[in-house]
């Protein structure tokens, strides 16, 4: 099974505009999954812009993944029905628990992916809620290692782990954090924030053994392309489709 | 030429609808018998669970109108798995157009189960093989090697990921969600007649 590359487009209002043609040109550039991330949307009770998730998935070709807000099985069902294939929840999920069984329950597992924010404080890694905001961003006191598994007891399908204190930083995954959870995870598990060369993406993929890598700025700001990350992948031997 | 989406009650055909739409064919979402035997091509996307496909295909009474159908068919993914005899999901009674059975993937290993993501597809076909290539799968469930197997993939154990038998053709994977290479495929389809 091929390691696989996600694309990320955040909420960001310099780009909102070109959402759809970006979604694009990283599909045709191979990237192996889109994921739309209205992260303000829990911060202020919205779900997920629903004309943007119709839009976008006329457009690509490849799977896509959808989150923000999404709070109960209707949530999921009209996101799903406008064409995303997973749902990716978050705060909902730290709120409510038992919505990760129901989902699974309701649409299979395999669509079900749950989003982690993860801060270390003192050696210790916490689940954050609502960090689309930095006004409401709040540790919940869960430890990481112990969510892992209990979203895995519940059902989930895919777990993505974003490293806050490596977010934005852009100096690499946080290697340290992924290899001690995945040791617990059954589940594909995906790494999120701190890309910012192609080192990072080689060093995720040979250090640890996740099963994918989500970045966002680094493909926004052109300075590479999706391919360009692939190809260096590549030239180092690690399985990844082309 | 139009070619039928089978509803099978699943809720998200919308990307195989599509997936059809950039091809510049026109198709029809449908559960209605005559619309289904008249298209040029069929395909059965069956989104959810075998068991939940079977009995809403009962229920709409379509089982013997797809068993019947002279045209070119697909069965993408759950889709794929019903054209067999049974499937473990929920002991289930398939249409039984293939010979053999599905089973679900050995979740006591080190396997992650369900399969998500890309995966190698290899053709045994010489003339197929320029569709070897890397797929999307998302299943739990799959079939071994049979008789009509034509493509195979490799996930705990060599599995099949694409079946051929007279005008039935299935895919483990989804094609829909599997890039140009998917696109490639369903071209592959639509060259049937």
């Amino acid at each position: 099974m091929a390691r696989s590359l996600k694309e990320f487009s955040s909420k960001n209002h310099k780009i909102v505009g070109s959402i759809v043609d970006l979604a694009k040109k990283y599909s045709k550039e191979g990237a192996d999954e889109l994921v739309f991330y209205d992260i303000s949307a829990s911060t202020v009770g919205a779900t997920v812009k629903k004309e943007w998730v119709s839009k976008i998935s006329d457009v690509i070709n490849i799977p896509f993944c959808v989150a923000g807000g999404i709070k109960s099985i209707d949530d999921a069902r009209s996101i799903l029905n406008l064409g995303a294939d997973k749902i990716s929840i978050n705060t909902p999920a730290l709120e409510n628990p038992k919505l990760i069984n129901q989902l699974s329950k309701e649409f299979g597992s395999q669509c079900v992916v749950i989003g982690m924010d993860i801060k270390t404080v003192n050696n210790k890694d916490y689940l954050f809620a609502k960090t689309g905001s930095e006004t409401t961003a709040h540790s919940t006191g869960i430890n990481a290692m112990e969510w892992i598994k209990k979203v895995q007891d519940l059902g989930a399908g895919e777990v993505v782990i974003n490293s806050m204190n490596k977010d934005g930083m852009r100096n690499g995954y946080d290697l340290k954090l992924l290899k001690k959870l995945s040791s617990v995870c059954n589940l594909p598990m995906i790494a999120s924030g701190g890309a910012g060369s192609k080192e990072d993406f080689i060093n995720v993929f040979k250090e640890t053994n996740i099963d994918g890598a989500l970045a966002a700025s680094i493909f926004h700001s052109g300075e590479y392309s999706i391919s360009q990350i692939k190809s260096s992948l590549l030239e180092k031997k690690i399985n990844i489709r082309i | 030429m139009t070619v039928a989406i089978i509803d099978s009650g699943g809720s998200n055909l919308r990307s195989v609808a599509k997936a059809i739409d950039r091809l510049n064919k026109s198709y029809v979402i449908t559960d209605i018998a005559d619309e289904i035997m008249k298209a040029s091509f069929v395909i059965l996307p069956g989104v959810g669970s075998a068991k939940n496909v079977m009995s809403e295909l009962k229920k709409k009474n379509l089982v013997d109108v797809i068993n019947n159908l002279k045209q070119p068919v697909l069965g993408i993914c759950i889709g794929m798995q019903i054209l067999f005899e049974y499937s473990a999901e929920g002991n289930t009674k398939c249409l039984g157009l293939i010979k053999g059975d599905i089973q679900k993937f050995d979740e006591s290993t080190d396997l992650k189960v369900p399969q998500m993501g890309w995966n190698k597809v290899t053709f045994s076909d010489q003339r197929l093989k320029k569709f070897n290539n890397y797929y999307y799968f998302a299943n739990s469930y799959y079939s071994s090697i049979q008789k009509h197997t034509t493509a195979t993939s490799e996930y705990g154990e060599i599995f099949t990921s694409v079946v051929e038998k007279n005008n039935f053709l299935g895919c483990q994977f989804h094609p829909e969600k599997s890039s140009d290479a998917g696109e490639f495929f369903l071209q592959y389809f639509f060259q049937k007649s």
